[in-house]
């Protein structure tokens, strides 16, 4: 089982949000839009992206599928769920929660 | 959906790594094209075999997947010792395969509910107390005035329903030469819905076919007749039968899974209880009664209540009666009456078989307990065999419960095995056996689904065997130390000790089966040469009914035709044959006093049959043509010393049936109604019986055998000839069964030789699996001491020390057992003390034959292992070390 730290849960956050905008795309895509899109500031490890998604995957929230690539190669590419949407406002909720808290500390200390 | 998929992932585990594998590569392909440097795209992903674990892991169920690698090696284990697996699987098979064929036998006789409402609340009506014979009995017959008094009486409490016993009917659907055989069984018309059943087709019998006797001709068949017989033809409703004077019209079919209320046979017909010719007798008790309570209705009260009317109703039909003494008259009325569960039905195969099947179904599990013993040796010995690599597995992380894990999955492996191989043989077991129940031309019929109870039962017992031979070789193997282990010291002597403990305890169980079956052939054997009295050989009974009865005459007539045919010696004529089970009896008055307490029992003959038989005539004379009953009588020679007390008694008189009967002959003893009895008092009257009024006309008789000695081996050759001449005489006399005496001899010690036979079978198994055991422990054991061995012959011990060494240990084990038997033997004896025939537990030949045969196998199983140990070369051995 893979480590839980900190960042696991805000790993979920935005692999499900990366998806619930751009739908069935595969690992590499996915961890290029979440740099594109902080800027450069934001990097999934692979080494944490991939047991993130399969565990997503066996949670029901994202569905996996295989795909004929114009390499020639097969790629997985991975959608959202009717569950993981679910899963996606409560990340959200959660994480807006949080920040405010961190942020309220920030100010007030 | 997530845990399913787990577990396909686990099982196809190659391929998901390869899938895994194909992502990330896939990725780091789309990384290198997108312009990043392969080595860093590389250094980012980590170890390669680290990323598939970690998604493997999340993916696939772990517990699954270890379990799958342990059943390949599992597998793997048992292929490599392919000889000791094969033989552990079919001793287990087999010992499995017989516990469920005797479970699927008990459970459909003894414990299977009756297929109907309410089964659950069915109580059968007895009476137990001092019967006529001045033994204490329990009886299940009633009369039906007296059924319909304790009906009215319960009313509002309970319902009764009267069921006659299913019995074995002549009946004709055509013309009368076309006479078959079918169960019948009188059932009060209530049965129907008390019981909840429904037609298959047509009607079933409904309280308008109660009451008036005579008044409802109806038949309902069961579905497995209508099927048998008719081949499920909707047509059969409203054709007739013909059953003695009566025609019966046919209304409907039950439905399929009642077959009647008694287990073993599946009733044809059932027609209405007013159709009984008994039906208003209240001195004849013709069926069973049951009862079902109505809910919250207390017992005790209503046993009570129905015991009170019952006595009243016997006191008022003894009221003048005089064929019995005042005392024993009182006696029988002060009968209890019981409440007896009856959820399963009430059968004779049931009163009959439940000790014989009960006693082969402890057999079958001490077979198992041997079995099962011999392979948790077996599992031992590889254990310890196995001790280096079990250590290895240790001490490169594997916890003690995966271990654990590792040996049950083999050995859940081999109880599937062998449940596999055991359910085959209970498929084919279970029905071989019931047929062997009954005499071939009349089987006893079970039905033996194998349905969830069966099913249960078979997973129950994979479990206990799996507990009783795999837990504790695994435990012991999981309890390896690897540091001593790989060194290669780990004591044996602990394995050594189970195993030989495992040894009495086969022993004992081994003596037990093998003094039990030894009792049980033993009975066979005396009952199967217990000296009949006459000579069976070369006879022949023709039973022969009469539409109406037929005078005398005629009956000597046909005797005296048949006599005439090539092939016949000499023919006779009598009520019914000798252990044929008939019989008729009478408390025994002398010197014109009221009768005594002892009862003799009856049978008309006409003259010539004892010479038929070769029933030799002791004193006086044969009786005579001209001699009639009641009148003249043959005594036996226990009559005369019951009654006579050894004096000579032709000439004189006794009185039996309220009439007066003179001896004129003294003839030996014959066995009357069944082999496993004492002699009774017989007494043998002429077969021309007089009517009971002043002129004494002859009575005419509707049934009656002819017994034909024939002059060849084989009587049955001239069965169809005889039964021609019969027919074709036209005077009205059919028959209705032909047997030779000594089928009907056979008959009588049917049970005896089926459980001998079984008993024999497991006795041989039992003492096989018993010499594996201690083959297999031995060799072992020598050869785990090979070293030991070795070092004291090259010290220069002698040959008779080795052996001492090698046996010392197995033989006390094997007296121990021994011993633990004889006392299990004696105290499990006195259980089924009445299958016994002239044999007693405690005869030392009984006890010494189970022991000369153990102790014989197993010089015979250790002489091996002892070679092998005579055989070893210290220098081979040392050099190899």
């Amino acid at each position: 089982m893979a480590k839980t730290d900190a960042l696991q849960g805000s790993l979920d956050l935005l692999v499900l949000k990366i998806l619930s905008r751009r739908p069935r795309l595969h690992g590499y895509a996915i961890m290029a839009a979440i740099a594109n899109t902080s800027g450069e500031v934001l990097r999934a490890e692979e080494g944490s992206l991939y047991p993130a998604l399969h565990r997503m995957e066996e949670a029901g929230w994202v569905r996996a599928e295989w795909i004929k690539k114009d390499s020639g190669r097969r790629a997985r590419v991975y959608e959202l769920t009717a569950a993981g949407k679910k899963q996606l406002g409560a990340e959200e909720s959660r994480w807006q929660s949080v920040s405010l808290a961190i942020n309220r500390v920030l100010r007030e200390a | 959906m997530s845990l399913w998929s787990r577990i396909s992932n686990a099982v196809r585990s190659e391929r998901l790594n390869r899938e895994i594998d194909e992502e990330l590569q896939s990725h780091m392909e789309e990384a290198i094209a997108s312009g990043r440097d392969p080595k860093e795209v590389h250094r980012a992903f980590g170890s390669a075999l680290r990323a598939r674990e970690t998604s493997h892991a999340i993916r696939a169920a772990g517990w699954l997947e270890s379990l799958v690698a342990d059943a390949r090696f599992g597998w793997r284990q048992l292929c490599r010792n392919k000889i000791t697996s094969t033989t552990a699987v079919l001793s287990l098979g087999l010992a499995m395969g017989s516990c469920v064929g005797a479970f699927r036998l008990i459970d459909a006789l003894l414990w299977r509910p009756l297929p109907v409402a309410n089964a659950d609340r069915l109580y059968s009506l007895s009476r137990s107390g001092i019967g006529f014979n001045g033994t204490f009995q329990t009886f299940d017959g009633w009369a039906y005035p007296d059924f319909k008094l304790m009906s009215a009486a319960a009313k509002d409490k309970a319902q009764l329903i009267a069921v006659s016993f299913a019995d074995r009917y002549d009946i004709t659907y055509a013309s009368d030469e076309e006479m078959e055989k079918a169960y019948i069984q009188y059932v009060s018309v209530s049965m129907f819905s008390v019981f909840g059943l429904k037609p298959a087709l047509g009607r079933l019998l409904t309280e308008a076919d109660d009451g008036v006797p005579r008044s409802a001709p109806y038949a309902v068949l069961s579905y497995d007749y209508w099927s048998n017989r008719f081949g499920r033809d909707p047509s059969v409703i409203g054709r007739t039968f013909r059953m003695g004077n009566d025609t019966f019209q046919i209304v409907g079919v039950a439905e399929k899974p009642f077959t009647g209320t008694g287990p073993g046979v599946v009733t044809s017909i059932f027609v209405p209880v007013c159709m009984n010719r008994w039906f208003a007798e209240p001195g004849s008790t013709w069926h069973n009664t049951f009862l079902i309570p109505r809910p919250g209705v207390p017992l005790e009260p209503l046993r009570q209540q129905l015991e009170t009317v019952s006595h009243a109703f016997e006191a008022d039909r003894l009221k003048g009666a005089q064929g019995a003494p005042r005392e024993i008259i009182d006696r029988f009325l002060n009968q209890r009456l019981n409440f007896e569960s009856a959820s399963t039905g009430v059968s004779w195969l049931q009163s009959d078989y439940r000790k014989a099947l009960n006693t082969i179904g402890v057999l079958v599990v001490m077979v198992l307990l041997i079995a099962c013993a011999n392979v948790a040796n077996l599992m031992t010995a590889q254990g310890a065999a196995r001790a280096q690599e079990l250590a290895l597995r240790v001490s490169i992380g594997a916890g003690r419960h995966r271990l654990v894990q590792l040996i049950l999955v083999q050995s859940a492996m081999l109880a599937v095995c062998a449940a596999a191989l055991g359910s085959v043989f209970a498929w084919w077991a279970a029905p071989f056996v019931l047929s062997a129940i009954n005499p071939p031309d009349d089987p006893a019929r079970l039905f033996l689904p194998a349905d969830w109870r069966v099913l249960c039962f078979g997973l129950a017992l994979i479990l206990c065997v799996i507990l009783l031979f795999g837990v504790m070789p695994a435990l012991r193997a999981s309890a390896v130390r690897p540091a001593s282990a790989l060194k290669g010291g780990e004591r044996p002597h602990t394995s050594r000790r189970m195993m030989h403990s495992m040894i009495a305890m086969q022993v004992a169980f081994c003596f037990l089966v093998l003094f039990v079956s030894g009792l049980l052939v033993r009975s066979f054997d005396r009952l199967g040469h217990r000296p009949l009295g006459f000579s069976s050989d070369r006879l022949l009974l023709l039973e022969a009914v009469a539409q109406n009865p037929q005078p005398p005459v005629i009956w000597d007539q046909m005797a005296e035709s048949l006599s005439n045919t090539s092939g016949v010696e000499k023919v006779a004529l009598c009520g019914w044959p000798l252990l044929a089970g008939g019989a008729w009896n009478s408390y025994v008055s002398l010197n014109g006093g009221p009768p005594g307490s002892i009862l003799a029992f009856g049978l008309t003959v006409s003259p010539g049959w004892l010479d038929v038989m070769k029933i030799p005539l002791i004193a006086g004379r044969d009786l005579r043509t001209n001699d009639a009953s009641p009148g003249q009588a043959v005594v036996n020679e226990t009559f005369v010393k019951t009654f006579f007390e050894g004096e000579s008694p032709v000439g004189k008189s006794y009185g039996m049936w309220r009439h007066k009967y003179q001896i004129v002959g003294v003839v030996a003893d014959a066995p009357y109604r069944d082999l496993r009895e004492a002699i009774l008092p017989v007494v043998y009257v002429p077969f021309h019986q007089v009517a009971d009024t002043p002129k004494g006309a002859l009575l005419p008789g509707d049934r009656a055998t002819f017994v034909v000695r024939t002059v060849a081996d084989d009587p049955l050759a001239l069965a169809a000839a005889l039964r021609r001449k019969i027919a074709d005489a036209h005077v009205g006399l059919r028959v209705s069964n032909i047997r030779t005496q000594t089928e009907v001899v056979r008959d009588k010690t049917i049970r005896e030789r089926l459980i001998a036979m079984l008993a024999l079978f497991f006795a041989s198994v039992a003492l096989l699996l018993v010499a594996m055991g201690l083959y297999g422990v031995l060799n072992y054991s020598v050869l785990q001491r090979r070293r030991e061995i070795g070092i004291r012959m090259a010290i220069g011990s002698p040959r008779s020390r080795i052996i001492r060494l090698v046996v010392v240990n197995v033989f006390a084990m094997i007296g121990l057992g021994a011993c633990a038997g004889v006392a299990l033997g004696l105290e499990s004896a006195r259980y089924i003390e009445s299958l016994f025939f002239q044999v007693k537990a405690t005869d030392a030949d009984m006890l010494a034959l189970p022991a000369c045969a153990i102790f014989l196998t197993a010089l015979v199983s250790t002489l091996p292992a002892i070679l092998l140990a005579l055989r070893t070369d210290p220098t081979e051995l040392l050099r190899a070390e």
